[in-house]
Protein backbone atom coordinates (compact mmCIF):
# COMPACT_ATOMS: atom_id res chain seq x y z
CA UNK A 1 0.00 0.00 0.00
CA UNK A 2 2.66 2.64 1.09
CA UNK A 3 4.57 2.10 -2.75
CA UNK A 4 1.05 2.36 -4.11
CA UNK A 5 0.56 5.86 -2.29
CA UNK A 6 4.05 6.98 -3.72
CA UNK A 7 3.49 5.96 -6.83
CA UNK A 8 0.66 8.83 -8.14
CA UNK A 9 0.43 10.47 -4.43
CA UNK A 10 -3.65 10.97 -4.84
CA UNK A 11 -5.97 11.87 -1.86
CA UNK A 12 -9.42 12.50 -2.47
CA UNK A 13 -11.31 14.19 0.66
CA UNK A 14 -15.13 13.05 -0.19
CA UNK A 15 -18.27 12.13 1.65
CA UNK A 16 -19.44 8.66 1.05
CA UNK A 17 -23.16 9.30 -0.62
CA UNK A 18 -21.85 12.35 -2.44
CA UNK A 19 -22.66 12.15 -6.46
CA UNK A 20 -19.64 14.74 -7.06
CA UNK A 21 -17.19 13.19 -4.84
CA UNK A 22 -18.51 9.28 -6.29
CA UNK A 23 -17.16 11.00 -9.97
CA UNK A 24 -14.10 11.17 -9.15
CA UNK A 25 -13.82 8.06 -7.31
CA UNK A 26 -15.50 6.19 -10.74
CA UNK A 27 -12.43 8.08 -12.73
CA UNK A 28 -9.78 6.55 -10.61
CA UNK A 29 -11.14 3.65 -10.91
CA UNK A 30 -11.26 3.30 -14.97
CA UNK A 31 -7.95 4.73 -14.76
CA UNK A 32 -6.73 2.26 -11.81
CA UNK A 33 -5.20 5.16 -10.03
CA UNK A 34 -4.40 4.09 -6.32
CA UNK A 35 -5.24 6.85 -3.95
CA UNK A 36 -5.90 7.65 -0.30
CA UNK A 37 -9.51 8.14 0.53
CA UNK A 38 -10.34 10.54 2.90
CA UNK A 39 -13.81 10.22 4.35
CA UNK A 40 -15.09 13.70 5.64
CA UNK A 41 -17.83 13.67 7.98
CA UNK A 42 -19.64 16.35 6.88
CA UNK A 43 -22.86 15.64 9.11
CA UNK A 44 -20.23 16.64 11.86
CA UNK A 45 -18.68 19.64 10.12
CA UNK A 46 -16.11 20.51 8.32
CA UNK A 47 -12.11 19.40 8.87
CA UNK A 48 -9.13 22.11 8.76
CA UNK A 49 -7.68 20.10 5.96
CA UNK A 50 -11.18 20.79 3.56
CA UNK A 51 -10.95 24.32 4.81
CA UNK A 52 -7.80 24.99 3.75
CA UNK A 53 -7.60 23.04 0.54
CA UNK A 54 -11.15 24.28 -0.92
CA UNK A 55 -11.42 27.76 0.99
CA UNK A 56 -13.32 29.03 -1.55
CA UNK A 57 -16.31 26.93 -1.64
CA UNK A 58 -15.46 24.87 1.62
CA UNK A 59 -16.69 21.98 -0.35
CA UNK A 60 -16.16 18.06 -0.85
CA UNK A 61 -14.84 16.10 -3.61
CA UNK A 62 -11.49 17.55 -3.49
CA UNK A 63 -8.58 15.97 -4.82
CA UNK A 64 -4.81 16.58 -3.19
CA UNK A 65 -2.15 15.62 -5.82
CA UNK A 66 1.33 15.83 -4.18
CA UNK A 67 -0.29 17.91 -1.40
CA UNK A 68 -2.02 20.51 -4.33
CA UNK A 69 -5.50 21.19 -4.52
CA UNK A 70 -7.95 20.63 -6.91
CA UNK A 71 -11.72 21.37 -6.49
CA UNK A 72 -15.22 20.80 -8.37
CA UNK A 73 -15.47 17.16 -9.38
CA UNK A 74 -15.55 17.76 -13.39
CA UNK A 75 -12.46 19.65 -13.27
CA UNK A 76 -11.00 16.93 -11.26
CA UNK A 77 -12.25 14.29 -13.69
CA UNK A 78 -10.49 16.67 -16.56
CA UNK A 79 -7.52 17.18 -14.70
CA UNK A 80 -7.23 13.60 -14.18
CA UNK A 81 -7.14 12.43 -17.95
CA UNK A 82 -5.24 15.41 -18.65
CA UNK A 83 -2.12 14.72 -15.61
CA UNK A 84 -2.05 11.41 -16.75
CA UNK A 85 -2.19 10.94 -20.21
CA UNK A 86 -1.00 7.43 -20.47
CA UNK A 87 -3.96 6.49 -18.62
CA UNK A 88 -7.67 5.59 -20.64
CA UNK A 89 -9.18 8.99 -21.02
CA UNK A 90 -13.21 10.18 -20.11
CA UNK A 91 -13.36 12.62 -22.28
CA UNK A 92 -12.67 11.93 -26.43
CA UNK A 93 -10.23 12.98 -28.49
CA UNK A 94 -12.26 15.37 -31.16
CA UNK A 95 -12.62 18.60 -30.31
CA UNK A 96 -16.37 18.66 -31.22
CA UNK A 97 -17.00 15.59 -29.00
CA UNK A 98 -15.34 17.15 -26.14
CA UNK A 99 -17.24 20.12 -26.34
CA UNK A 100 -20.55 17.96 -26.29
CA UNK A 101 -19.71 15.90 -23.92
CA UNK A 102 -18.52 19.28 -21.01
CA UNK A 103 -21.68 20.26 -22.45
CA UNK A 104 -24.24 17.59 -21.17
CA UNK A 105 -21.99 16.96 -18.20
CA UNK A 106 -22.45 20.79 -17.47
CA UNK A 107 -25.99 20.00 -18.13
CA UNK A 108 -26.59 17.02 -15.48
CA UNK A 109 -24.72 19.62 -12.88
CA UNK A 110 -26.73 22.36 -13.82
CA UNK A 111 -30.01 20.29 -13.53
CA UNK A 112 -30.28 16.94 -11.65
CA UNK A 113 -29.48 17.35 -7.92
CA UNK A 114 -31.10 20.72 -7.39
CA UNK A 115 -34.05 19.32 -8.55
CA UNK A 116 -33.93 16.26 -7.09
CA UNK A 117 -33.66 17.62 -3.97
CA UNK A 118 -36.33 20.24 -4.60
CA UNK A 119 -38.64 16.63 -5.06
CA UNK A 120 -37.82 15.27 -1.29
CA UNK A 121 -37.50 18.84 0.20
CA UNK A 122 -40.77 20.17 -0.43
CA UNK A 123 -44.69 19.06 -0.93
CA UNK A 124 -47.96 21.17 -2.85
CA UNK A 125 -47.22 23.05 -6.06
CA UNK A 126 -43.15 23.56 -5.29
CA UNK A 127 -42.75 19.42 -5.54
CA UNK A 128 -45.23 19.08 -8.26
CA UNK A 129 -42.83 21.60 -9.92
CA UNK A 130 -40.23 19.52 -9.30
CA UNK A 131 -41.63 16.48 -10.49
CA UNK A 132 -42.39 18.20 -13.79
CA UNK A 133 -38.75 19.15 -14.24
CA UNK A 134 -37.31 16.36 -13.60
CA UNK A 135 -39.56 14.76 -16.03
CA UNK A 136 -38.13 16.65 -18.87
CA UNK A 137 -34.66 16.42 -17.74
CA UNK A 138 -34.42 12.81 -17.66
CA UNK A 139 -36.62 12.86 -21.18
CA UNK A 140 -33.78 15.46 -22.37
CA UNK A 141 -31.12 12.96 -21.48
CA UNK A 142 -33.03 10.00 -23.04
CA UNK A 143 -33.01 12.08 -26.56
CA UNK A 144 -29.07 12.30 -26.28
CA UNK A 145 -28.51 9.31 -25.39
CA UNK A 146 -30.55 7.62 -27.79
CA UNK A 147 -29.71 3.90 -29.17
CA UNK A 148 -25.93 4.36 -27.73
CA UNK A 149 -24.59 2.08 -24.94
CA UNK A 150 -23.13 5.16 -23.41
CA UNK A 151 -23.62 8.71 -23.67
CA UNK A 152 -20.04 8.59 -24.74
CA UNK A 153 -20.95 6.93 -27.88
CA UNK A 154 -18.38 5.94 -29.89
CA UNK A 155 -15.88 6.34 -27.23
CA UNK A 156 -17.37 4.20 -24.94
CA UNK A 157 -17.95 4.60 -21.18
CA UNK A 158 -16.76 8.21 -21.15
CA UNK A 159 -17.19 12.12 -18.97
CA UNK A 160 -20.55 12.45 -19.19
CA UNK A 161 -21.37 8.83 -18.13
CA UNK A 162 -19.06 8.96 -14.97
CA UNK A 163 -21.29 12.31 -14.59
CA UNK A 164 -24.41 11.10 -14.26
CA UNK A 165 -23.64 7.48 -13.14
CA UNK A 166 -23.89 8.30 -9.71
CA UNK A 167 -27.23 9.60 -9.28
CA UNK A 168 -28.88 6.37 -10.47
CA UNK A 169 -29.03 5.24 -7.37
CA UNK A 170 -30.80 8.57 -6.68
CA UNK A 171 -33.41 7.17 -8.98
CA UNK A 172 -35.24 5.25 -6.61
CA UNK A 173 -36.07 7.83 -3.86
CA UNK A 174 -36.91 10.35 -6.87
CA UNK A 175 -39.47 7.82 -7.53
CA UNK A 176 -40.82 7.67 -4.45
CA UNK A 177 -40.40 11.08 -3.76
CA UNK A 178 -42.24 12.13 -7.21
CA UNK A 179 -44.46 9.28 -7.90
CA UNK A 180 -43.35 8.24 -11.39
CA UNK A 181 -41.33 5.33 -12.69
CA UNK A 182 -37.87 6.26 -14.36
CA UNK A 183 -38.51 2.93 -17.10
CA UNK A 184 -41.76 4.25 -17.60
CA UNK A 185 -40.69 8.25 -18.67
CA UNK A 186 -37.30 7.38 -20.16
CA UNK A 187 -36.40 4.03 -20.47
CA UNK A 188 -33.42 4.13 -22.68
CA UNK A 189 -32.38 5.99 -19.28
CA UNK A 190 -33.20 3.35 -17.06
CA UNK A 191 -32.06 0.66 -19.51
CA UNK A 192 -28.56 2.56 -19.29
CA UNK A 193 -28.73 3.10 -15.39
CA UNK A 194 -28.69 -0.60 -15.15
CA UNK A 195 -25.47 -1.38 -18.01
CA UNK A 196 -24.04 1.52 -15.96
CA UNK A 197 -24.07 -0.10 -12.61
CA UNK A 198 -22.65 -3.48 -13.86
CA UNK A 199 -19.92 -1.89 -14.74
CA UNK A 200 -16.75 -2.29 -11.91
CA UNK A 201 -15.37 1.21 -11.43
CA UNK A 202 -19.47 2.50 -11.12
CA UNK A 203 -20.41 -0.90 -8.85
CA UNK A 204 -17.61 0.13 -6.58
CA UNK A 205 -18.03 3.41 -6.28
CA UNK A 206 -22.00 3.77 -5.77
CA UNK A 207 -23.83 3.08 -2.54
CA UNK A 208 -27.35 0.99 -2.59
CA UNK A 209 -30.55 3.18 -3.86
CA UNK A 210 -31.80 1.84 0.02
CA UNK A 211 -28.61 3.62 1.77
CA UNK A 212 -29.24 6.62 -0.55
CA UNK A 213 -33.51 6.78 0.99
CA UNK A 214 -31.97 6.59 4.26
CA UNK A 215 -29.78 8.93 3.90
CA UNK A 216 -32.38 11.37 2.43
CA UNK A 217 -34.43 10.55 5.62
CA UNK A 218 -31.73 11.47 7.87
CA UNK A 219 -31.06 14.58 5.82
CA UNK A 220 -34.71 16.01 6.56
CA UNK A 221 -34.84 14.72 9.96
CA UNK A 222 -31.54 17.12 10.46
CA UNK A 223 -32.79 20.21 8.42
CA UNK A 224 -36.51 19.75 10.02
CA UNK A 225 -38.25 18.80 7.17
CA UNK A 226 -42.00 16.58 7.66
CA UNK B 1 -6.72 43.75 -44.88
CA UNK B 2 -6.46 40.74 -47.30
CA UNK B 3 -9.17 38.40 -47.97
CA UNK B 4 -10.12 36.45 -44.47
CA UNK B 5 -9.63 32.57 -44.69
CA UNK B 6 -13.48 31.78 -43.76
CA UNK B 7 -13.14 29.08 -40.84
CA UNK B 8 -17.35 28.25 -41.09
CA UNK B 9 -17.69 30.36 -37.30
CA UNK B 10 -20.49 32.25 -36.54
CA UNK B 11 -21.45 33.92 -33.50
CA UNK B 12 -24.69 34.57 -32.26
CA UNK B 13 -24.71 37.03 -29.52
CA UNK B 14 -26.17 40.27 -27.69
CA UNK B 15 -23.35 43.06 -27.01
CA UNK B 16 -25.11 43.22 -23.77
CA UNK B 17 -23.95 39.81 -22.32
CA UNK B 18 -20.54 39.22 -20.67
CA UNK B 19 -20.73 35.86 -21.98
CA UNK B 20 -20.92 36.74 -25.42
CA UNK B 21 -18.35 39.35 -24.60
CA UNK B 22 -16.17 36.44 -23.70
CA UNK B 23 -16.24 34.65 -26.77
CA UNK B 24 -15.63 37.69 -28.93
CA UNK B 25 -12.18 38.88 -27.32
CA UNK B 26 -11.57 35.17 -27.66
CA UNK B 27 -12.08 35.29 -31.17
CA UNK B 28 -10.02 38.48 -31.29
CA UNK B 29 -7.11 37.04 -29.08
CA UNK B 30 -7.12 34.61 -31.38
CA UNK B 31 -7.37 36.29 -34.60
CA UNK B 32 -10.11 34.05 -35.92
CA UNK B 33 -12.10 35.23 -38.54
CA UNK B 34 -16.32 34.68 -37.90
CA UNK B 35 -19.66 36.28 -38.62
CA UNK B 36 -20.78 37.82 -35.96
CA UNK B 37 -25.00 37.87 -35.56
CA UNK B 38 -26.32 40.39 -33.27
CA UNK B 39 -29.63 38.44 -31.61
CA UNK B 40 -32.50 40.58 -30.26
CA UNK B 41 -33.26 38.87 -26.97
CA UNK B 42 -36.53 39.96 -27.12
CA UNK B 43 -37.15 38.45 -30.15
CA UNK B 44 -34.72 35.76 -30.66
CA UNK B 45 -34.25 34.64 -33.71
CA UNK B 46 -35.44 30.77 -35.39
CA UNK B 47 -31.40 30.23 -35.54
CA UNK B 48 -30.67 30.63 -32.07
CA UNK B 49 -34.17 28.36 -31.03
CA UNK B 50 -32.77 25.89 -33.02
CA UNK B 51 -29.25 25.73 -32.13
CA UNK B 52 -29.84 26.18 -28.15
CA UNK B 53 -33.58 24.43 -27.51
CA UNK B 54 -32.47 23.74 -24.13
CA UNK B 55 -31.71 27.42 -22.78
CA UNK B 56 -32.46 29.69 -25.40
CA UNK B 57 -29.97 31.59 -24.74
CA UNK B 58 -26.49 33.36 -26.29
CA UNK B 59 -24.22 32.87 -26.84
CA UNK B 60 -24.07 30.02 -29.57
CA UNK B 61 -21.22 29.54 -31.86
CA UNK B 62 -21.72 27.71 -35.02
CA UNK B 63 -18.50 26.15 -36.75
CA UNK B 64 -19.50 24.47 -39.66
CA UNK B 65 -23.15 24.52 -38.75
CA UNK B 66 -22.60 22.77 -35.54
CA UNK B 67 -23.52 24.16 -32.52
CA UNK B 68 -21.25 24.94 -29.29
CA UNK B 69 -22.89 26.47 -26.37
CA UNK B 70 -21.88 27.90 -23.04
CA UNK B 71 -18.83 30.82 -23.13
CA UNK B 72 -16.44 28.28 -21.36
CA UNK B 73 -17.16 25.61 -23.24
CA UNK B 74 -17.08 27.88 -26.52
CA UNK B 75 -13.57 28.99 -25.14
CA UNK B 76 -11.87 25.43 -24.94
CA UNK B 77 -13.54 24.13 -27.96
CA UNK B 78 -11.86 27.53 -29.79
CA UNK B 79 -8.06 25.80 -28.33
CA UNK B 80 -9.14 22.82 -29.10
CA UNK B 81 -10.30 22.85 -32.57
CA UNK B 82 -7.42 25.66 -33.29
CA UNK B 83 -4.49 24.82 -31.92
CA UNK B 84 -2.54 26.86 -34.50
CA UNK B 85 -3.84 29.76 -32.63
CA UNK B 86 -2.90 31.34 -29.53
CA UNK B 87 -4.22 29.47 -26.82
CA UNK B 88 -6.25 30.55 -23.80
CA UNK B 89 -5.75 27.82 -21.15
CA UNK B 90 -1.83 26.98 -20.30
CA UNK B 91 -0.37 23.73 -21.31
CA UNK B 92 0.35 22.91 -17.09
CA UNK B 93 -2.60 20.40 -16.54
CA UNK B 94 -2.62 21.45 -12.45
CA UNK B 95 -2.40 25.16 -14.24
CA UNK B 96 -5.45 24.29 -16.24
CA UNK B 97 -7.39 23.50 -13.65
CA UNK B 98 -6.77 25.88 -11.67
CA UNK B 99 -8.18 28.33 -14.57
CA UNK B 100 -11.06 25.93 -14.70
CA UNK B 101 -11.98 26.42 -11.41
CA UNK B 102 -11.52 30.43 -10.80
CA UNK B 103 -13.69 30.80 -14.20
CA UNK B 104 -16.47 28.13 -12.78
CA UNK B 105 -15.88 30.68 -9.38
CA UNK B 106 -16.26 33.71 -11.48
CA UNK B 107 -19.58 32.09 -13.09
CA UNK B 108 -21.11 30.91 -9.61
CA UNK B 109 -19.99 34.05 -7.34
CA UNK B 110 -19.63 37.03 -9.30
CA UNK B 111 -22.44 36.66 -12.14
CA UNK B 112 -24.85 35.43 -9.20
CA UNK B 113 -24.03 38.25 -6.85
CA UNK B 114 -23.96 40.52 -9.28
CA UNK B 115 -27.50 39.52 -10.23
CA UNK B 116 -28.84 40.21 -7.02
CA UNK B 117 -26.61 43.49 -5.86
CA UNK B 118 -28.82 45.00 -9.07
CA UNK B 119 -32.38 43.70 -8.40
CA UNK B 120 -32.64 45.11 -4.92
CA UNK B 121 -32.74 48.40 -3.21
CA UNK B 122 -31.89 49.41 0.70
CA UNK B 123 -31.06 47.05 3.19
CA UNK B 124 -31.35 44.07 1.68
CA UNK B 125 -28.86 44.68 -0.30
CA UNK B 126 -26.02 44.98 2.58
CA UNK B 127 -25.45 41.18 2.70
CA UNK B 128 -25.13 40.97 -0.83
CA UNK B 129 -22.58 44.29 -0.46
CA UNK B 130 -20.54 42.26 2.04
CA UNK B 131 -20.47 39.17 -0.26
CA UNK B 132 -19.51 41.24 -3.39
CA UNK B 133 -16.58 42.67 -1.73
CA UNK B 134 -15.30 39.14 -0.25
CA UNK B 135 -15.73 37.67 -4.06
CA UNK B 136 -13.72 40.54 -5.20
CA UNK B 137 -10.51 39.79 -2.25
CA UNK B 138 -10.54 36.05 -3.22
CA UNK B 139 -9.88 37.13 -6.84
CA UNK B 140 -7.40 39.95 -5.52
CA UNK B 141 -5.69 37.17 -3.89
CA UNK B 142 -6.00 34.85 -6.90
CA UNK B 143 -4.13 37.44 -9.20
CA UNK B 144 -1.66 38.34 -6.44
CA UNK B 145 1.24 40.32 -8.10
CA UNK B 146 0.59 39.04 -11.41
CA UNK B 147 0.41 41.02 -14.14
CA UNK B 148 -2.65 38.71 -15.92
CA UNK B 149 -4.33 35.84 -13.76
CA UNK B 150 -2.84 33.59 -16.54
CA UNK B 151 0.57 34.17 -15.41
CA UNK B 152 3.43 33.27 -17.06
CA UNK B 153 1.60 32.51 -19.88
CA UNK B 154 -0.45 35.89 -20.24
CA UNK B 155 -3.36 36.87 -20.96
CA UNK B 156 -5.38 33.80 -20.61
CA UNK B 157 -8.71 31.86 -19.90
CA UNK B 158 -9.14 33.56 -16.60
CA UNK B 159 -8.58 36.92 -17.38
CA UNK B 160 -11.57 36.76 -20.52
CA UNK B 161 -13.78 34.88 -18.23
CA UNK B 162 -13.62 38.09 -15.90
CA UNK B 163 -12.86 40.74 -17.69
CA UNK B 164 -16.51 41.58 -19.18
CA UNK B 165 -17.46 42.08 -15.43
CA UNK B 166 -15.00 44.16 -14.25
CA UNK B 167 -16.61 47.20 -16.30
CA UNK B 168 -19.24 47.01 -14.14
CA UNK B 169 -16.85 47.46 -10.92
CA UNK B 170 -17.76 51.15 -11.25
CA UNK B 171 -21.19 50.52 -11.07
CA UNK B 172 -21.00 48.31 -7.90
CA UNK B 173 -19.48 51.37 -6.25
CA UNK B 174 -21.67 54.16 -8.18
CA UNK B 175 -25.21 52.18 -7.01
CA UNK B 176 -23.95 49.90 -4.02
CA UNK B 177 -20.96 50.97 -2.26
CA UNK B 178 -18.73 48.39 -2.79
CA UNK B 179 -15.67 50.64 -3.95
CA UNK B 180 -13.27 48.27 -5.51
CA UNK B 181 -10.42 50.43 -6.03
CA UNK B 182 -10.47 50.73 -2.35
CA UNK B 183 -11.50 46.52 -1.42
CA UNK B 184 -9.67 45.42 -4.73
CA UNK B 185 -7.03 47.70 -6.01
CA UNK B 186 -4.71 45.21 -7.48
CA UNK B 187 -8.07 43.88 -8.99
CA UNK B 188 -9.08 47.48 -10.28
CA UNK B 189 -5.14 47.55 -11.99
CA UNK B 190 -5.64 44.37 -13.58
CA UNK B 191 -9.34 45.72 -15.03
CA UNK B 192 -7.58 48.89 -16.42
CA UNK B 193 -4.52 47.18 -17.70
CA UNK B 194 -7.15 44.37 -19.16
CA UNK B 195 -8.68 47.47 -20.69
CA UNK B 196 -5.52 48.42 -22.73
CA UNK B 197 -5.94 45.63 -25.01
CA UNK B 198 -7.83 46.03 -28.49
CA UNK B 199 -9.62 42.71 -28.57
CA UNK B 200 -11.14 43.62 -24.63
CA UNK B 201 -11.39 47.53 -25.09
CA UNK B 202 -13.35 46.78 -28.35
CA UNK B 203 -16.36 44.18 -26.92
CA UNK B 204 -16.64 44.70 -23.50
CA UNK B 205 -19.23 47.70 -22.74
CA UNK B 206 -17.50 50.84 -21.16
CA UNK B 207 -17.76 51.47 -17.85
CA UNK B 208 -20.15 54.25 -18.59
CA UNK B 209 -22.73 52.25 -20.90
CA UNK B 210 -22.94 49.44 -17.99
CA UNK B 211 -23.88 52.24 -15.51
CA UNK B 212 -26.61 53.50 -17.95
CA UNK B 213 -27.71 50.39 -18.63
CA UNK B 214 -28.34 49.29 -15.21
CA UNK B 215 -29.57 52.96 -14.63
CA UNK B 216 -32.31 52.23 -17.10
CA UNK B 217 -32.99 48.68 -15.76
CA UNK B 218 -33.38 49.93 -12.21
CA UNK B 219 -36.00 52.89 -13.55
CA UNK B 220 -37.92 50.11 -15.28
CA UNK B 221 -37.66 47.74 -12.11
CA UNK B 222 -39.04 51.39 -9.90
CA UNK B 223 -35.88 51.15 -8.01
CA UNK B 224 -34.22 54.65 -7.36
Amino acid sequence: MASEKSSSDLTLLDFWVSPFGQRVRIALAEKSLPYEYVEEDLLAGKSDRLLQSNPAHKKIPVLLHGGKPVNESLIIVQYLDEAFPDTPSLLPADPYARAQARFWADYVDKKVYDCGSRLWKFKGEPQAQAKAEMLEILKTLETELGDKEFFGGEHGFGFVDAAFAPFTPWFMSYEKYGEFKVAEVAPKIAAWAERVGKRESVAKSLYSPDKVYDFIGVLKQKYGIE
Amino acid sequence: MAAEKNVGLVLLNSSLSPFGQRCSIALAEKGLPHEYVEEDLAAKSDLLLRSNPIYKQVPVLLHDGRTIIESLIILQYLDEAFPDTRPLLPTDPYERAQARFWADYVDKKVYGCGSRLYMVKGEPQVPANIEMAGILKTLEGELGEKEFFGGEHGFGFLDIALVPFSTWFESFDKFWGVGVAEVAPKLAAWAARCMERESVSKNVFSPEKVSDFIGEMRKDLGIE
